[in-house]
C-alpha cells in the first residue's frame, strides 16, 4: 500500500509519523532517544528500511544511530569524527584564529544508490563519508583545506555544514553549504572543492565579489534539473542556472526574504516553497501569521499559502532542515516548527493540517515515500 | 572489580540497569576503568572522555568516596575503597539546565 513515513528530529528525541497516501490519519511513534537532540534523521533511498540518526547533547557529545527496520530498532555506530591531518584554524567571531573542533553532526545524507554510503555534515564545518553504514568515518578534507578555509567563520548557530546535495545524474558532483562560509561544489567526488558564491550579495560583506563569507541557510535541487540550484540565504532567495557558478535573486514579491527552509516540488522543478521569517532579529513569521510561499514560476512570483495554518498569534520558526516533500502523485509538503508542530499539505501546498501539535521544537523533517 | 554508576542517559545508551562491575586490568585508574567500559559497551565510546585526546567531557564529573575526582589526573590510581569494591566510582552528568 502506498504511503509515507515522516522522520522528525527534535530537541528532545526523534519521532516517526506514518500515514497512507491520503495522509489524513497518522500513527506517531516516539520519542526515540528521548531527551537527546536529534539534529537529523534520514532514510536511505536505496533501502528505505535503513535509517540514520544524529543524536547529541551537551553532556555526552555525539552518537550516530542506524536502523535496518525502518526505525523499530536501532544500533549505535561509530561516533568518532576525526579531522584529517593537521586540524588548522578558522576564524572566530572576534577575528582571532581558533582550531577546528568537532561539535556535532548537523546533517546525514545517505547515497541514492548504496545504503551503506552516507555523508555527514558536521560542526565545525567539515564533510565526512562512511562507506560501511557508519562503522567508520573519514573526512573529505579537500573542503576544509580549501585555500579560504582559514577565513571561514561561524554564523550565529555555529560553523556548521548543514546542507549536502548529491547529483543523481553525476556521482562525482556534490554540493555543500556552510554557515557562514557559503556554498561549495565538488566535481570529483569530494576530493577538491570550488566556492560557488558569485552573485550573492550580503550587506555585512563590503566586497561584492567575496569568494566566501556568505551565510547560506539552505540549498535545494530537483533531481531532474540538477544544474538548477535554489538557495535560502540569510536574506535573499537565490537561483542558479549553472550549478552554482552564478546566482541571481528570485525573492520577487516575498514579504520578507529572510528565512531558513526551501524545497522543490517533487514533480515540478519550477515549483518552490519557502517560509518567510520576519528578520534575523525576530525569528518568527510576519504579523504572527504562518505562511508558506509557493512559486510555480521558478521564483520571483510568490503566492501565500495559508489554508489550515495559524494566521494569528503564531511566533514559531521553521529551521533549515525542517521542510521536505514526498513523491506521491499529489505531492505532499511537510514542515516542522520550533513550537513543536508538524504540518502536512497533501495537495502541493493548497491546504494544510497539523500531524502533531505538541512535540519538542522540531529541528529536522524528512519524508520517505512508499509507492 | 570496580563498581561504576553511570548517569541515566548512558545507562539507556548501553542498555544496562543498576551498577556496572568492570575489570580495568592492571591499572585501577579512571582512564583504565573507562577504557574497560568502552570495550564492553562500544556505544559509550567518546561519551565520557573525548575521542583522541581522551579529555573528560566538560559536563561530565567523576566522584568517589565523597570526593570530586573530576580534576584529578585520569591516569592516577583510584582510591583504595573503589579498588577493593567498597565504594563505587560515580560518573555524573553535570547538573546544568536550559
Amino acid at each position: 500500500m502506498s504511503g509515507v513515513r515522516v522522520l522528525a528530529g527534535t530537541k528532545k528525541g526523534a519521532f516517526i509519523l506514518e500515514a497512507d497516501s491520503k495522509r489524513d490519519r497518522w500513527k506517531i511513534d516516539g520519542p526515540f532517544f528521548a531527551g537527546w537532540e536529534i539534529y537529523h534523521i534520514a532514510g536511505s533511498p536505496a533501502d528505505p528500511q535503513r535509517l540514520y540518526a544524529s543524536q547529541s547533547n551537551s553532556w555526552f557529545g555525539q552518537i550516530v544511530q542506524r536502523s535496518n527496520d525502518g526505525g523499530r530498532t536501532w544500533e549505535s555506530v561509530n561516533n568518532e569524527f576525526a579531522y584529517d591531518g593537521i586540524r588548522g584554524t578558522h576564524q572566530w567571531y572576534d577575528g582571532s584564529s581558533r582550531p577546528w573542533e568537532f561539535k556535532r553532526v548537523w546533517h546525514l545524507e545517505p547515497s541514492p544508490l548504496d545504503p551503506d554510503l552516507v555523508y555527514a555534515g558536521v560542526e565545525d564545518a567539515a564533510l565526512f563519508r562512511s562507506d560501511d553504514g557508519g562503522e567508520h568515518w573519514r573526512e573529505l578534507s579537500g573542503l576544509r583545506n580549501h585555500s579560504t578555509g582559514s577565513t571561514w567563520h561561524p554564523g550565529a548557530g555555529g560553523m556548521c555544514l548543514h546542507t549536502i546535495l548529491l547529483d543523481r545524474s553525476n556521482a562525482n558532483r556534490l554540493y555543500v553549504a556552510i554557515s557562514a562560509a557559503g556554498a561549495f561544489r565538488s566535481d570529483d567526488g569530494g576530493t577538491t572543492w570550488l566556492p560557488i558564491n558569485r552573485g550573492l550579495q550580503s550587506e555585512y560583506i563590503p566586497d561584492p565579489n567575496a569568494e566566501v563569507g556568505h551565510c547560506v541557510h539552505r540549498l535545494a535541487m530537483h533531481p531532474a534539473k540538477p544544474n538548477v540550484l535554489f538557495m535560502q540565504k540569510h536574506w535573499d532567495v537565490m537561483r542558479s542556472e549553472n550549478a552554482g557558478d552564478l546566482w541571481h535573486e528570485i525573492s520577487g514579491n516575498l514579504p520578507t526574504d529572510f528565512g531558513f527552509a526551501i524545497d522543490v516540488h517533487a514533480h515540478d522543478p519550477e515549483t518552490l516553497y519557502v517560509v518567510p521569517i520576519k528578520s534575523d532579529r525576530e525569528h518568527f513569521p510576519l504579523d504572527g501569521a504562518l505562511r508558506v510561499y509557493r512559486s510555480t514560476t521558478g521564483g520571483n512570483e510568490w503566492e501565500a499559502l495559508t489554508k489550515g495554518l495559524p494566521q494569528e498569534h503564531c511566533y514559531v520558526n521553521v529551521l533549515r532542515d525542517a521542510m521536505a516533500v514526498d513523491r506521491l502523485d499529489s505531492c505532499g509538503i511537510y514542515f516542522g516548527t520550533t513550537g513543536g508542530q508538524i504540518y502536512v499539505s497533501p495537495d502541493g501546498g493548497d491546504s494544510w493540517s497539523a500531524i502533531a501539535r505538541d512535540l519538542p521544537p522540531v529541528l529536522s523533517v524528512e519524508v520517505q515515500t512508499f509507492a | 572489580m570496580i563498581r561504576v554508576i553511570l548517569p541515566a542517559a548512558l545507562k539507556v545508551l548501553a542498555n544496562v540497569n543498576g551498577e556496572l562491575e568492570v575489570d580495568p586490568g592492571e591499572g585501577a585508574t579512571i582512564s583504565a576503568v573507562i577504557a574497560a567500559i568502552e570495550a564492553r559497551f562500544p556505544a559509550l565510546r567518546g561519551t565520557i572522555l573525548s575521542h583522541g585526546e581522551r579529555k573528560r567531557r566538560p559536563m561530565v564529573r567523576f566522584y568517589a568516596c565523597n570526593s570530586d575526582l573530576s580534576h584529578a589526573d585520569i591516569e592516577s590510581p583510584l582510591p583504595d575503597a573503589v579498588v577493593d569494591g567498597r565504594e563505587p566510582l560515580l560518573i555524573i552528568g553535570a547538573i546544568a539546565g536550559g
